[in-house]
């Protein structure tokens, strides 16, 4: 690879963008560009997975103008194994004969006989699982099933070698695709590309704070965390009400869950309501009480002088809560916290939601059953899901608002429900989180400074594919924000082809974003220095992830309505792998036409203008030639 | 669930909160004793009031309500309230007929009384009964109305409630229709010049065939309806068919003309023959007719009988029926009640498959046309029902023309209203009750949800927005518009002499409902165009000299339109097989997979789905599950649970039309600089009104229906979260933390 062509400017690499039919996600985009080539659109949506090939410039253009057939190596890769021969079982377009090549990063296959080129293109980091079904047929044939966390599965038939000693291509795939589980590193830490944007200066703590305005006369910054003694899974920087000493909160760390203690995540810039975010305390079948941890809260709501209440939200079923008593845990009760009122908010927990992702995943791929796909839905609960969340959220940001009330919100651990309700509830609450570099810190924030399990919950490079920790927490998340990008299509500055891409790098371990469990491990692992951010990919050809219809109001506070009514299934992103299903955004395709349209005609009044300036007597001359250049709005293009 | 209002007249304590004690109203409502009522169109005349009555607000379940007036007239049940209106700087979208308050009487589906908190459906037979506490009314544009009479003085809450219900509920004659005293009493106005062609002349459709190319047979026997009183007063007929032929089965079973393919190729629909007889005079018949339809181009032809695949009017009366009753929400508690089983609850009313196997059957017929360039005949008891779903949508998908504003009236009147669909009977708007003589069913609004369909996945290819064709499916309702009062040009042509008969000033001024001004003044009627229609350069000028040619071959498929089609001396084998096929009776579908018929087209479409999207070219709907969706501005604009305040497509819209007339301000300017020559094609733009980009974020996703309610900041919470997912599963009650090792298989 040519380091050379990574310093590029943004402006040079912008055709390249754009020339590379590449995401899924820009397939709702630019779809009317893409379909006159999509004859297979397996194939655009499977070189899609390669968004990292977009960003390398001129050669990258040079390889899509040429053929599509070769991979395109990002720095350090290398290729692995070549498997000639190999056919490909597509659930759409049938069965597909050509080459598999294994890199350390990649599966690429590329089928033959087919114009333009059958090519399927993914990190392997997407699979989830790598299923070996022999004596299918008695030529010896061999297949294999590769289970990805994107949703799809993907179904090879392979001969099996003759030579008993030659390694089959898929058995270098299983252990480049599990490398933790085979004692390799993951591709995130070979890969060193320079992007111009540095992805890892995005967040700063101390800034978001400072944005918050704080600390203030009511909270203070505490060093207690700093090495992360007080709780391994809290970040180092933790802002708590200035009447709590720091021999409190480590008193208050015994009694919460993990030591995850009540600490604030936002505060309302008006009415001085925060949002406080905690685990479970430990309160157990006894009731146990803390002083220390009661003090805590009544300082939180002490802080607020707008409220003499404080609205504890558990994300949990009641009934969760009171099992969770047998273990140790539990919730407030009403006795030890006077002023509190406890809701439940019936959110279930990681297991429900795999679970009823699994189902999704066999209602939506490979073929939907067209006469029952409502019910089938339906039966996933997976909307229904979503719906819980947000309706959470909504509460939540509805008592801050419009209560002036603070609120505390925890689980049971406080890393997985809890991060899904305090960062929708802030992108409701405050605009900047909707904006990219917002969200950007939103996530770095509230999700992994805070210590949401990552590693557990994706399993990167872990082949141990039934491990109860993995969960769609993270994709959840996403799924909400995407429902309220429907719901208020000008509220965000980010498009849908953003989150997608959030999402495939949440799998695709390529960046060193979403690797880890909290932020001592990543400290320790020295990840913002081993490996890229995404956001460094992301930041540096922003304009790719603009949603053009953006409209900046700072201070509107989002309501989203949660009736499963108003939800629905993200098929850009559950069902891209069927080509039947198109996206349907043509609104935004038209928005950027016009746009350049504006653009264009704006040009042209200024170099007018400046003629006229110029030479006051022949405008008249010029009448011919830019006539042409322009074509009327309505034309569609 | 229906605790809202007092029990009766006997409870001096309200249970809800509302503005005024009724004490206050004695005292303050009976001094100036003020004539409440609307502002009364022509003709109108108030059969009764009643006051005070209180009209409970929707919106949350505070059961707040208003005070006020309510009236009966010969257009309407009106609400008249005591406040003085607000002033609405938000209502951009006022109907000059009808207020927010108003039900004209069209439109009143179903009215129910409330008896000690229990609702009871009133029929006529109930009138008799004694009047209720409260009053329900559902209305057939999905308002839902509830006025309580408890503070009314019993004798007029009793008059009110008997005579809207007789108003609503009793069968009436055509000639007590509103639409009549208001064409009577209305100014004469000068004809506002149509653009949209009506078909009701021999010129509009010569031109209509010479548009789309056809050579075929204009009959023009028909103009005093001495032929048939079930066809137009003019139709066009394959050339070939005799004249001998045409009066045989007096309009029975003749094909006629719907549209021509630039290919040749044309779609005929035809009623089905009376009685099969024994004597074969019908079979030969049948066969003379195919023969003629086959010859229009290369010998070639389609048969389909849409009454054997596709559901009859009454399954669709009978799943509309099931379906609105989602919408139709009285209370809070019974929206969230069915929000919990949602999807299963619109999958059981079968609407949207319904609306699925229109387009389907569309998609087939319009494979046909394009791909294998053959004639197709679509065939139904009437030919006047489901043909005219098919007929239309084929040419919406096929013709841009039909996608335009003007171009989609016209095609409204060319298949529905010069076509004859029943709408008297279909709207049931005179309540006729005997289930023998005429079934009810919404058979055109199927058609806009169909369209609905194309335009949500493709709207930059249509000139009109959605809230037109909301606006349109409330129009029905509206006992103004000729268009709608009829179920034949027949009885439009006899019902409008008879009735100017009894009038000096000459025939009646019934307006069609293509002249929006009735309803909407300019700005409003700027909502209904679509700002993301990517309008044709120099449109008219291309259709006026190459018609049609254009766009089509553009996207026809590589097998189609140059090539003759791939079997030769077809003809023979088509009557041959026809021939056996009507032996035995039964023309069946011609697809080759009954049991999916969807997988027969998908080649077609997927074809079709490869090729460069051209929006002036073919357009085919995607069918596939998530597909086909819910046409949400239409059902849910009412319901105060569902509205996002600052959000939905208005946010877009708004954004959209503020671009595009800046785009026309630059343009203007380059004009004003002399350089430019534009020939008037910047005047086609038209943008929505601007006013709604400085006021989006007040607007909620009702826009611009209900927009001028005070919807309450307070976001709509759901009530019954914990019966609403009853995961019973182990997994539910399991550890999050599952360090402790819990193996799951």
């Amino acid at each position: 690879m040519d380091p050379g062509s990574n310093g590029e400017s943004p402006g040079s690499r912008q055709p390249s963008l754009d020339s590379l039919c590449s995401s899924s996600t820009s397939r709702s985009d630019r779809s009317l560009q893409t379909r006159g080539q999509s004859i297979s659109s397996e194939q655009t949506s499977n070189s899609d997975l390669s968004p990292q090939l977009r960003i390398k410039g001129k050669p990258a253009k040079l390889f899509r103008d040429s053929e599509k057939d070769d991979i395109e190596l990002l720095p350090k890769e290398v290729v692995q194994e070549v498997g000639k021969d190999v056919t490909y079982i597509c659930p759409f377009v049938g069965a597909l004969r050509g080459t598999l090549t294994v890199t350390n990063f990649r599966l690429f296959f590329r089928g033959v006989g087919r114009d333009p080129a059958f090519v399927l293109d993914l990190p392997l980091g997407v699979i989830s699982r790598v299923e070996k079904i022999s004596g299918a047929s008695s030529r010896g044939d061999v297949s294999y099933v590769l289970v990805c966390k994107d949703v799809r599965t993907l179904r090879f038939v392979h001969k099996q070698p003759d030579d008993s000693l030659q390694k089959s291509v898929f058995e270098v795939l299983t252990k480049f695709a599990f490398p933790v589980s085979n004692t390799l590193s993951l591709f995130a830490f070979e890969y060193n590309q320079v992007f111009p944007e540095n992805g890892w200066k995005v967040y700063d703590a101390l800034a978001e704070y400072k944005r918050q305005g704080l600390p203030n006369e009511s909270w203070r910054i505490t060093k207690v965390n700093d090495h992360y003694e007080l709780c391994d899974s809290y970040p180092a920087a933790l802002v708590v009400p200035v009447t709590i000493t720091d021999d409190e909160l480590r008193r208050v760390a015994t009694f919460r869950a993990k030591g995850r203690i009540p600490v604030l995540s936002w505060l309302h810039p008006e009415s001085q309501a925060a949002v406080v975010r905690c685990s479970q305390p430990m309160s157990g079948v006894g009731g146990k009480r803390c002083k220390d941890d009661e003090k805590l809260l009544q300082a939180i709501m002490d802080a607020n002088a707008q409220s003499h209440k404080l609205f504890i939200f558990d994300a949990r079923p009641s009934v969760n809560a009171a099992a969770n008593k047998m273990k140790g845990g539990g919730c407030e009760s009403e006795d030890a916290y006077q002023n509190a009122e406890l809701v439940f908010l019936d959110i279930h927990n990681i297991h429900v939601m795999r679970e009823s992702l699994r189902k999704l995943k066999e209602v939506v791929y490979p073929n939907i059953e067209e006469s029952h796909w409502l019910s089938n839905l339906e039966s996933t609960h997976w909307l229904e899901h979503i719906k819980l969340i947000l309706a959470g959220a909504l509460r939540i940001a509805d008592k801050v608002e419009s209560g002036k009330t603070s609120v505390v919100v925890h689980c049971s651990d406080g890393w997985d429900r809890t991060a899904q309700l305090t960062s929708l509830s802030l992108i409701m609450l405050d605009s900047h989180y909707r904006t990219i570099s917002g969200f950007q810190k939103l996530i770095e924030k509230e999700w992994i400074s805070f210590g949401h399990r990552f590693q557990q919950r994706v399993g990167h490079g872990d082949q141990n594919h039934t491990d109860a920790d993995r969960s769609p927490i993270f994709l959840q998340f996403i799924d909400c924000v995407w429902q309220m990008t429907q719901q208020f299509p000008a509220a965000f500055e980010f498009n849908e082809s953003f989150l997608i891409t959030v999402l495939d790098h949440l799998y695709s371990c390529l960046f060193g974003t979403f690797l880890c469990n909290s932020e001592q491990q990543r400290v320790k692992e020295e990840l913002a220095k081993r490996t890229v951010s995404l956001w460094s990919f992301v930041n540096s050809q922003v304009d790719e992830f603009i949603n053009p219809l953006y409209v900046h109001y700072p201070a509107h506070v989002l309501l989203p309505s949660v009736s499963i009514r108003h939800l629905q299934l993200w098929v850009s992103y559950y069902i891209r792998w069927n080509p039947r299903v198109r996206p349907q955004q043509p609104v935004h395709q038209r928005y950027k036409e016009l746009l350049a349209k504006r653009a264009e005609l704006q040009k042209r009044v200024e170099e007018l203008q400046r003629e006229v300036a110029s030479r006051a007597s022949a405008s008249s001359e010029r009448a011919g030639s830019p006539t042409r250049s322009i074509t009327p709005v309505q034309t569609f293009v | 669930m229906l605790s809202l209002g007092g029990g009766g007249a006997k409870s001096t304590k309200p249970s809800f909160v509302s503005y005024v004690t009724p004490e206050e109203i004695k005292s303050e409502k009976e001094p100036p004793k003020k004539e409440r009522h609307p502002d009364l169109l022509p003709g109108e005349v108030i059969f009764c009031s009643a006051d005070p009555v209180l009209k409970h607000t929707q919106d949350d379940l505070s059961q707040r309500g208003i005070f006020g007036t309510l009236l009966c007239t010969n257009f309407r049940v009106s609400f008249v309230s005591d406040e003085t209106p607000l002033e609405d700087m938000t209502q951009h979208f006022k109907n000059k007929l009808y207020g927010e308050n108003d039900i004209p009487l069209m439109c009143v589906d179903n009215i129910y009384g409330v008896y000690d908190e229990k609702k009871k459906l009133m029929t006529k037979g109930m009138l008799k009964n004694k009047c209720p506490s409260k009053m329900i009314i559902h209305c057939k544009d999905l308002r839902v109305f509830q006025f309580c009479l408890t503070y009314t003085k019993e004798e007029d809450a009793k008059k009110i409630f008997q005579g809207i219900a007789h108003h609503c509920l009793e069968p009436k004659s055509l000639k007590c229709v509103f639409a009549f005293s208001y064409a009577v009493s209305r100014s004469p106005e000068v004809q506002r010049s149509q653009r949209t062609v009506m078909f009701n002349s021999k010129e509009d459709w010569t031109q209509e065939m010479k548009r789309t190319k056809a050579n075929l047979r204009i009959v023009t026997e028909n103009e005093n309806f001495e032929f048939s009183m079930r066809l137009p007063k003019f139709f066009i007929i394959p050339a070939a068919v005799t004249d001998e032929d045409i009066s045989k089965f007096p309009g029975k079973g003749l094909p006629v003309w719907c549209w021509s393919h630039h290919s040749g190729c044309a779609l005929f629909k035809a009623s089905t023959l009376p009685v099969p007889q024994e004597d074969g005079l019908m079979q030969g018949y049948m066969e003379r007719m195919l023969h003629a339809v086959a010859h229009t181009h290369l010998y070639s032809l389609k048969l389909e009988d849409l009454s054997e695949t596709l559901p009859t009017v009454q399954d669709i009366q009978q799943s509309y029926n099931k379906f609105k009753q989602f919408f139709l929400i009285d209370n809070s508690t019974d929206f969230w009640v069915s929000d919990v089983k949602w999807f299963s609850s619109l999958e059981n009313t079968g609407w949207l498959d319904i609306i699925r196997q229109c387009l389907q059957k569309a998609v087939e017929v319009v494979e046909c046309l394009e791909k294998e360039n053959t004639n197709v005949l679509i065939t139904e008891e009437e030919g006047t029902d489901l043909c005219c779903v098919i007929s239309s949508l084929v040419q919406i998908m096929l013709d841009p023309h039909f996608r335009t504003l003007t171009g989609f009236q016209g095609l409204v009147q060319k298949e529905w209203v010069a076509g004859c669909h029943a709408f008297l009977d279909r709207c049931n708007h005179l309540y006729q009750k005997d289930k023998e003589c005429q079934s009810p069913s919404p058979v055109f609004l199927l058609f806009l949800e169909c369209v609905w369909q194309l335009i949500q996945q493709h709207s930059p290819a249509f000139q009109f927005s959605e809230t037109y064709l909301t606006v349109l499916s409330d129009s029905i309702h509206v006992p103004i518009f000729s268009t709608f009062l009829f179920n034949s040009a027949y009885q439009r042509e006899s019902t409008m002499k008879a009735e100017s008969q009894h009038l000096q000033r000459g025939p009646l001024n019934c307006p069609a409902v293509w002249d929006w001004s009735v309803q909407f003044d300019c700005k409003a009627q700027e909502l209904f165009i679509n700002p993301l229609y990517a309008d044709k350069l120099k449109q008219d000028k291309v259709i006026r000299k190459v018609p049609r040619a254009k766009h089509q071959r553009q996207l026809s498929l590589p097998s189609s339109a140059f090539k003759t089609p791939p079997k030769k001396g077809f003809f023979k084998d088509e009557t041959e097989s026809l021939k056996k096929m009507l032996r035995v009776k039964r023309i069946s579908r011609w697809m080759a997979s009954p049991d999916s018929p969807a997988a027969a087209t998908r080649e077609f479409y997927e074809a079709w789905q490869r090729r460069p999207l051209d929006y002036h070219g073919l357009l085919l709907p995607c069918l596939d599950g998530p597909a086909v969706r819910l046409w949400m501005q239409r059902y849910l604009r009412w319901i105060p649970e569902v509205q996002i305040l600052g959000g939905g497509s208005v946010a877009i819209t708004s954004k959209l039309a503020e671009l595009l007339s800046q785009v026309q301000d630059l343009r203007r300017e380059l004009d004003l600089r002399s350089c430019w020559e534009t020939e008037a094609e910047s005047l086609q733009l038209r943008p929505g009104p601007l006013a709604l980009a400085r006021t989006s974020l007040r607007l909620s996703s009702s826009f611009p229906f209900a927009s001028n309610r005070n919807w309450t900041f307070k976001p709509a919470i759901p009530t019954s979260l914990l019966q609403s997912l009853m995961v019973t599963d182990k997994l539910a009650s399991q550890e999050d933390e599952t360090n402790e090792v819990i193996s799951l298989v």
